[in-house]
C-alpha cells in the first residue's frame, strides 16, 4: 500500500534542452549526414545569395536617361528601365490626364479597408459589405467614366497593375459568394439544384482557363446578336469568375463536410431556418476551416489574371513583357522585366498568405480537439 | 386509428399515434403509441439500438417518420418548413454531444436563436441568457468559448441555450452519456431542478436510473423499436413485468 499527502513542486525544465546552441545541435548538426547537408546548404547560399544581392541592389542602375548608362562592365540590373516607364506599368494605356481617377479609387479602397484591421471598429460587417458591394460600383464609374462629367476611358485602355488588381478584386469578390452558393447547392437535397450545381462545377473545372478566355473573347460574340458589343474586359472577368467559383465551391464543400452533423441538428432544433443556420452557424465555421484552401484559390486567381494577355488585355506582366520590351530605345532588359513582375506578384501573394494566417489565428476559438 | 384520433386532445403536449419509421429497409420504430400530458416528465430507457433516441428525434422532426401521426399540442407534424420552425421554438432539445456552436462565445450561443428566430432585442436576449446561465451556475463563463469549458459545463450551457427559447417541451437525448463520471451529477442536478420546478414537459432518454426514480412521472422501456413496458417509476423498478425489462434492469443495476 502507498499513500502520500505531499504535492510535488513544479520544477524548471533542465538547462540543456534550451538555448541557441542546443537548437543548432539538434536541428542542424545532429549527426554526420546532417552536418554535411548543413555545410553544403551554407555553401549553396554563399554561392547564390551574394551575387543575387549584387545584381539586384548594389550593382543596379536606378537612374538612367538612355540604355547605355545601364550597360557596361560590372553593372547589375537596370531598374531605370522600369522606373522610366513606371506609369505604364501601373496604368497601361490609361490616359495620363485621367490617372488621378484610378488613384482616387485605390486610395478610397485603402481608407475603407484600414478600419477593418482595427480591432475596435463598430459595424465591421456593414463596412465589409460596403466594400464588397457598393465600392466596386463606385470604382467602376470613376475609372470607366462617361458619366458625372468624367471623360469615358474604354476598358481596353485599362492596363498594368491597375488592371491586374481590378480583375483580381472583382474576381474574388464575385467568385466567393458564387462558390459558396454552388457548394450549398451541391449538397442540397433538391435534385434540380443539386444536379445543376454538379454540372456547373464539373464543367468549369474541366476546362482550362485559357480555353475559357478564348471562348469568351472569340466564340461568345458569334452567339450574340449582330452588333452587340459586349465589353472584352467584362467577358474576361465573367470567365475568370465562373472558372474560379467552381474551384471555390469545391473548397467550401470540403469545409461543409467537415462540420459535424450535430451542428446542423442543433441549429435546426433551435428553429433556425435553412439560410439562417447556414449563415450563422455552418458557414462561419466551414469558411474558417477552409481559409488555407480559399487563399490558395485566391492566389491562383490573382496569378491567373496574367492570362488575359492572350485576349489582348495588358495586365502588369503583359505591359512589361510586350509593351516595354518593344521599345527600341531600351532593348535587352528582358530579365529585369521578368524579375520585376515576379516581385510584384510575389508581394501581393505573400501579403494574402500572411493575412490569411493572421485571420486563421484570430478565428481560432480553440475548438479543435 | 379512429380510437387514437378520438383521443386527440389539447391537454396532451405530445401524442404519438401508431408511429413507424424505417431506415431504408430497417424497421427502427414499430407502432409507437405514447401520450404525454402537459407538464409530464418521462424517462425513456432501453438498450442501445432500441430506437429510444429516434423517438424523441422524430418529435421535433430531426428524423422523419413514415407512418402514423405525431401531434404536438394537438397539431400534427407534417414536415412543412414554416410549421417546423414554429414548432421548434416551442420544443427545446439537448444532445448527447452538446452541439454548442464552437465559433460563438457562450453568451452568443445562448442569444443566437432568441435574436434571429424570435426577434428579441439583443439587450433583452442577453439579460435572459445571463439569467439562465445563473440557473445552471456558470454565469462567469459567459464570454468564454465552448472549447474552453469542461464537458459538464458545456452540457449545462446547452440546457441553458434551450431554455432561452422559453420552450414548453424539453427533449433530452442521453445528456450525460458523453460525460466523464465526475461531471454527470452537475448536469443531473440542473435537470432535477428543472423537473422539480414543474410546468415544463420533459422527455429524457437516459440510463441514469437514479434520475428516473427521483423525477420521472413515468418510465418507458424500449427494445427493438417497440415500447415494451411503461409504468410509474416505483412499479417499473421494483416490479418489472416483462422478461426483457427485468434483464435490462438487472444488467444496468448490477454494475
Amino acid at each position: 500500500m502507498f499513500v502520500t499527502d505531499k504535492i510535488l513542486p513544479e520544477l524548471p525544465a533542465p538547462q540543456n534542452t534550451k538555448g541557441i546552441v542546443h537548437w543548432l545541435k539538434v536541428n542542424l548538426f545532429s549527426g554526420p549526414v546532417n552536418t554535411i547537408l548543413t555545410l553544403f546548404g551554407l555553401f549553396l547560399l554563399y554561392k547564390i545569395v551574394p551575387p543575387a544581392v549584387q545584381w539586384v541592389i548594389t550593382d543596379a542602375t536606378w537612374v538612367a536617361e538612355t540604355r547605355d548608362t545601364c550597360r557596361g562592365e560590372g553593372k547589375g540590373a537596370c531598374w531605370a528601365y522600369i522606373i522610366n516607364r513606371f506609369d505604364q506599368v501601373m496604368y497601361g494605356f490609361y490616359p495620363a490626364d485621367e490617372r488621378w481617377r484610378p488613384n482616387v479609387a485605390g486610395i478610397f479602397l485603402v481608407l475603407l479597408a484600414i478600419p477593418l484591421f482595427i480591432e475596435k471598429t463598430p459595424k465591421k460587417a456593414w463596412l465589409a459589405g460596403f466594400i464588397l458591394v457598393i465600392y466596386p460600383i463606385i470604382a467602376y464609374f470613376l475609372i470607366r467614366g462617361g458619366s458625372f462629367g468624367l471623360v469615358p476611358v474604354d476598358t481596353n485602355k485599362w492596363g498594368g497593375l491597375m488592371l491586374t488588381l481590378i480583375i483580381s478584386f472583382a474576381g474574388i469578390v464575385t467568385a466567393l459568394p458564387l462558390g459558396v452558393i454552388l457548394a450549398l447547392g451541391r449538397r442540397s437535397t433538391m435534385p434540380i439544384v443539386k444536379s445543376f450545381s454538379i454540372i456547373f462545377i464539373e464543367f468549369w473545372r474541366g476546362v482550362p482557363l485559357i480555353t475559357v478566355l478564348f471562348m469568351a473573347s472569340v466564340m461568345l460574340p458569334l452567339f450574340l446578336p449582330e452588333g452587340t458589343d459586349f465589353d472584352k474586359l467584362a467577358r474576361a472577368m465573367i470567365g475568370i469568375t465562373l472558372f474560379q467559383a467552381a474551384y471555390i465551391a469545391e473548397v467550401v464543400r470540403g469545409g461543409l463536410q467537415a462540420i459535424p452533423k450535430g451542428q446542423y441538428e442543433a441549429a435546426s432544433a433551435m428553429g433556425l431556418s435553412y439560410w439562417k443556420s447556414m449563415a450563422l452557424v455552418i458557414l462561419p465555421q466551414a469558411l474558417t476551416l477552409v481559409i488555407p484552401g480559399l487563399v490558395n484559390t485566391f492566389i491562383a486567381l490573382f496569378k491567373d489574371t496574367t492570362l488575359v494577355l492572350i485576349i489582348g488585355l495588358f495586365d502588369v506582366l503583359a505591359v512589361v513583357e510586350k509593351v516595354l520590351s518593344a521599345d527600341a530605345a531600351w532593348l535587352g532588359f528582358h530579365t529585369e522585366g521578368l524579375v520585376f513582375s515576379a516581385f510584384v506578384f510575389w508581394i501581393f501573394c505573400f501579403a494574402m498568405s500572411r493575412y490569411s494566417m493572421s485571420l486563421e489565428r484570430k478565428l481560432d476559438t480553440g475548438h479543435k480537439r | 386509428m379512429t380510437d387514437a384520433q378520438a383521443n386527440t386532445n389539447e391537454e396532451f403536449a405530445i401524442q404519438l399515434i401508431n408511429m413507424n419509421k424505417w431506415y431504408g429497409d430497417f424497421h427502427v420504430l414499430k407502432d409507437i403509441n405514447l401520450n404525454v400530458k402537459e407538464g409530464e416528465r418521462i424517462v425513456i430507457c432501453g438498450p442501445s439500438g432500441s430506437g429510444k433516441s429516434t423517438v424523441i428525434r422524430c418529435i421535433n422532426h430531426l428524423e422523419e417518420h413514415q407512418k402514423g401521426q405525431i401531434l404536438v399540442h394537438g397539431e400534427e407534424i407534417t414536415g412543412d418548413v414554416k410549421q417546423l420552425e414554429r414548432l421548434r421554438t416551442d420544443v427545446g432539445m439537448c444532445f448527447q454531444h452538446f452541439n454548442l456552436f464552437p465559433h460563438l462565445s457562450i453568451l452568443d450561443n445562448l442569444t443566437l436563436a432568441p435574436i434571429w428566430v424570435k426577434k428579441v432585442p439583443k439587450a433583452e436576449a442577453e439579460a435572459t441568457a445571463m439569467k439562465y446561465l445563473e440557473r445552471v451556475k456558470i454565469p462567469d463563463q459567459a464570454l468564454k468559448f465552448p472549447g474552453q469549458l469542461s464537458g459538464g459545463q458545456q452540457q449545462r450551457v446547452a440546457i441553458a441555450r434551450s431554455l432561452c427559447m422559453d420552450p414548453k417541451i424539453m427533449l433530452f437525448d442521453e445528456p450525460t452519456s458523453a460525460l466523464d463520471p465526475e461531471m454527470i451529477s452537475e448536469v443531473l442536478d440542473v435537470m432535477i431542478e428543472l423537473a422539480n420546478e414543474g410546468g415544463m414537459t420533459m422527455l429524457c432518454v437516459t440510463h441514469e436510473m437514479g434520475f428516473a426514480k427521483k423525477v420521472a412521472d413515468r418510465v418507458i422501456f424500449m427494445d427493438a423499436g417497440q415500447i415494451i413496458e411503461e409504468n410509474i417509476p416505483e412499479e417499473f423498478f421494483n416490479n418489472p413485468q416483462s422478461e426483457r425489462t427485468q434483464l435490462f434492469l438487472s444488467q444496468i443495476i448490477d454494475h
